[in-house]
């Protein structure tokens, strides 16, 4: 704040003293108290048509029959049909994949990135990529991977030309789960860097002198010091990049354009407007994906508190 | 305490890292200069794509609709942060949800329920379903609140407007002064933090312009690649390099390093 103090009083007082000569049409006009959330009606106003209004007809949308009564068959034929049972595991599955392995790599590069000893351009190196990373997704993505590991990717072809290994003939496909875990690890780990690092400098180096001053070993300083106190940060991370995945559709729509069955293609599909006997499905679709979003916030929420304890 | 080195497993982890970042984007940029024919490297992909009448009418939709989206936004959420952070402190966990919100709602879900709500028969007329301006704009206003309101949110916390304000007042400043000559001024950073984030956000998305049926520059690219791949790579460059500037800009203009939690975004 401190340094910051001349110039805001600068822009302070070359505002006011330009006005104050001419008292502005409602300057005497003291505004109510009462009125005051009158100044909050257009946010409320634009949320509720663009964002709660939309939210609540997806919602009610898949508790509705064809005539528009109440009915909970939308809901369990997501439930009871193979295939759409079938996308929302394969979406928990590669969400929680990416989850693990974004994280578990993102806290191993952000921890080199911020510890002691590494000098400090690699640390703002690291977060400006990771800010720009965790931003690139969707169709531009997809095809960066495709002209890399697709079957003419670049990747794919020097390993055959240089070391005769095809990886197409050994099971590897881009167009799999295991392609569309590798390409969203590419937006994944980049957002774990950009969440954990400030975890990261609130591990204290006192922390780790006092621990070394009563003769504890690194192993038992991350034993009983590192790990209790960045877990709940990790773990809410983890769960933001479980939500940040699930949602994902740009980037598995250019990828596979629908070979591997997650829930929010088969959404695309019906908005894209084939295979449709019941209208509603869509949104009994969509408000599974809204349980399992809104079921890991909240985690998120209870952990984050649990976090912040120690981020004073 | 002796100083401590560059450990080598810092070294390994970061040049692991490094690779997988860097190997993509290198083999991505190898593939747009190949010709079709004879493997031969040159610039024809990228000149097809700027001969492409379509590639720059995409693309100025695409700024058009960021812009429209940055000034929405702005005009909507730094009047409202800053009087709910003067006058209404309780009112303040309700925006906050609402503004997390679109997480939970992510795109695929909002665009269902926007071409449902207006379908151009009862609740809107048809025209707003047909403009990208109107359809698309409304949309990613609610895309960009989480990243423009964090954004202005810890910016008017890390400001006394209290102070700022009464003082203003008490030299004579009516609000409207108040607010564009004093207010704006400071948190000036914090709202180029948000505009900057909202660019590389709505240049991406592609989601609810494909699903609606527009043609936005991520669309576009989509698009090509059906029948040109070398063209599609050399324009997954040309969007990469559109979000490292919004990001360079982001921290260019944006402040300090605080901010840059704030572009810890949601990928689709």
């Amino acid at each position: 704040m401190g340094s910051e103090g001349p110039r805001r009083l600068g822009h302070l007082v070359t505002a006011v003293s330009a006005e104050v000569e001419r008292p502005g049409p409602n300057g005497s006009g003291r505004r109510r108290p009462s009125l005051a959330w009158l100044g909050v009606v257009p946010f409320f106003a634009y949320a509720t048509a663009f964002l709660l209004l939309p939210s609540a007809v997806v919602l009610i949308g898949a508790f509705q029959d064809a005539e528009g009564g109440f009915t909970t068959k939308n809901v369990s034929e997501v439930i009871h049909t193979p295939q759409y049972r079938h996308a929302f595991q394969t979406s928990i599955e590669i969400s929680l994949v990416t989850a693990v392995v974004g994280g578990l790599f993102g806290l191993l590069m952000a921890y080199a990135a911020v510890r002691a000893g590494t000098p400090r351009i690699f640390r703002h190196g690291l977060t400006t990529f990771s800010g720009v990373a965790a931003n690139f997704a969707g169709v531009p993505l997809a095809f960066a991977f495709i002209a890399t590991l697709g079957t003419l990717g670049i990747v794919t072809k020097f390993l055959d030309n240089h070391f005769g290994i095809n990886i197409y003939q050994h099971g590897f496909s881009l167009f799999t789960f295991t392609g569309v875990s590798i390409v969203y690890l590419y937006f994944q780990i980049p957002l774990m860097i950009l969440v954990i690092a400030p975890a990261l400098d609130g591990l204290r180096t006192e922390w780790r002198e006092a621990s070394a001053n009563l003769g504890g070993s690194s192993f038992q300083y991350w034993r009983h010091v590192g790990i209790p106190v960045l877990l709940p940060s990790i773990l809410g991370a983890a769960i933001l990049l479980f939500g940040n995945s699930f949602a994902a559709y740009a980037t598995a729509y250019a990828l596979t354009g629908g070979a591997v069955n997650l829930v929010p293609l088969i959404i695309g599909q019906n908005i894209g407007g084939d295979v449709l006997s019941n209208p509603h499905l869509s949104e009994a679709l969509a408000f599974g994906m809204i349980v399992v979003i809104g079921v890991s916030m909240v985690l998120y929420a209870l952990l984050h508190r649990r976090a912040s304890r120690w981020m004073r | 305490m002796r100083r401590p080195r560059f450990a080598i497993s810092s070294v390994v982890w970061l040049t692991l890292g490094a690779a997988y970042f860097v190997i993509p984007l290198a083999a991505t940029l190898l593939f747009s200069l190949q010709s079709g024919k004879n493997y031969s490297y040159n610039l024809s992909a990228y000149g097809q794509v700027i001969h492409d009448e379509e590639f720059w009418k995409t693309l100025r939709l695409s700024v058009v609709l960021s812009l429209e989206t940055i000034l929405i936004s702005l005009v909507l959420l730094v009047p409202t942060a800053y009087w709910v952070h003067l006058k209404l402190p309780r009112v303040r966990p309700y925006i906050e949800f609402l503004t997390i919100l679109p997480f939970v709602v992510p795109p695929i879900i909002l665009v269902v329920g926007l071409l449902k709500f207006y379908n151009g028969t009862v609740h809107a007329p048809l025209w707003f379903l047909e403009s990208p301006y109107a359809f698309l704009g409304s949309a990613y206003v609610v895309l960009a609140f989480p990243y423009v309101y964090r954004s202005l949110d810890a910016g008017f916390r890390a400001i006394d407007i209290h102070t700022l304000t009464e003082a203003s007042q008490s030299l004579g400043a009516p609000w409207r002064t108040t607010l564009a000559r004093v207010i704006i001024p400071n948190i000036r950073a914090a709202a180029l933090a948000g505009a900057f984030l909202t660019l590389a956000i709505v240049m991406g998305e592609f989601t609810i312009a494909s699903l609606a049926l527009f043609t936005t520059f991520p669309t576009y690219i989509n698009l090509v690649n059906s029948q040109q791949v070398y063209e599609a790579a050399a324009l997954s460059l040309i969007s990469f390099g559109i979000t490292w500037a919004a990001m360079i800009g982001l921290l260019a203009f944006g402040g300090g390093p605080g901010r840059r939690r704030a572009a810890a975004g949601a990928a689709d």
